[in-house]
């Protein structure tokens, strides 16, 4: 056994989300508040100068604006909330489909490097914002007693089944969805950035600090599995944007439907 | 040299609670593409429900590390 300069590798965990503040003394100004803020930036810079000059020959910027817009529109929002009501949702859905897209992706932008959604508190803040809104339009619709026999009385159902029926999607429909929806966004997000650490870091471990031969060739290995890693990372921080933005829609529109 | 194991066994209960998911989503994918097969023109359409169906499938391995990092 040769002697290296061996030192304990430490895998990265929970520990290495909590990052300091960019300000000392200004506890709340964390780096993915900071991610939050320009992402806004970028969002409202990019609609507004995509909609300033509407012409019918568009420049690329507009195409690209309408290109963005009509997505949402079209694709999540009428597919999913049918042409007679989707318009209305429309607006919060764009922009929580952005704003998570670019939260998502800053996560692998060079030099940011953080998505925002891997702290829980924000994911837990727009799932709970979903599930609001959607009930909020179901007991509209519907009026309150007749809104929970929506959710939780499913037709065609016969009636000595019910009792086993109504907690059980009452829980599903109700208490579970808010749940499930921020989970899935936060954990992908905190479960990549984690995956990648450990791909690099173990990888820079193995080469320059485990001081053995062997074992820097599959380092070397695993740093270049990292940008592999980092390309699925990619693809996985756009689907959980759309995923949540098209349950968000589906809810909605369950909950404004006429019948089953 | 005796071989020597840390960490936390809540990892290996996660390995176990992500199988379910995993041949979830496989049988998700499966259908998609024999569908695919079968219809070609009908691709988008069974790709957007194939994606909120992963998206309800695959929360379960997500709560798997989310639990894993809870009971640690």
């Amino acid at each position: 056994m040769i002697a290296g300069v061996s030192t304990e590798f430490t895998p990265p965990g929970p520990e290495s989300f909590q990052l300091p503040p960019i300000i000392d003394g200004v506890p709340w100004l964390t780096k993915p508040v900071l991610v939050a803020f320009l992402s806004v930036i970028v969002i409202v810079w990019f609609f507004y100068g995509a909609s300033r000059k509407s012409a019918v020959v568009p420049s690329k910027l507009q195409f690209t604006g309408e290109l963005a817009y009509n997505f949402v529109r079209n694709s999540i929002a009428r597919d999913a909330i049918g042409s007679q009501e989707y318009m209305k949702y429309v607006p919060y859905l764009c922009g929580l489909f952005f704003f998570m897209l670019l939260n998502n992706l800053a996560g692998s932008i060079p030099l940011i490097q953080f998505p925002t959604f891997s702290h829980a508190g924000w994911a837990y803040v727009a799932a709970v914002m979903s599930w609001v809104i959607y009930n909020a339009v179901g007991i509209k619709k519907h009026g309150a007693w007749g809104y929970f026999k929506h959710q939780t009385m499913p037709a065609g159902v016969p009636g000595w089944l019910m009792p086993l029926m109504i907690p059980i999607e009452f829980i599903s429909n109700i208490l579970v969805r808010p749940i499930s929806l921020s989970l899935r966004l936060f954990a992908n997000m905190f479960a990549g950035h984690l995956l990648l650490g450990v791909f690099v870091l173990g990888g820079e471990y193995l080469v320059f600090e485990s001081g053995k031969v062997f074992y820097a060739g599959v380092g070397i290995v695993t740093f270049l599995m990292g940008f592999a890693i980092a390309g699925l990372e990619v693809f996985v921080q756009a689907i959980q944007a759309y995923i949540f933005v098209v349950l968000t829609a589906q809810y909605i529109g369950s909950a404004i439907s006429e019948e089953h | 040299m005796a071989l020597e194991i840390a960490g936390n066994i809540a990892i290996l209960g996660y390995g176990l609670a992500a199988i379910g998911p995993g041949v979830g989503v496989g049988l998700i994918f499966a259908a998609v593409i024999n569908g695919t097969a079968r219809q070609p023109e009908a691709q988008s359409k069974l790709q957007s429900i194939a994606w909120i169906g992963f998206g309800v499938t695959e929360v379960l391995a997500i709560i798997g590390i989310a639990l894993a990092f809870v009971f640690r």
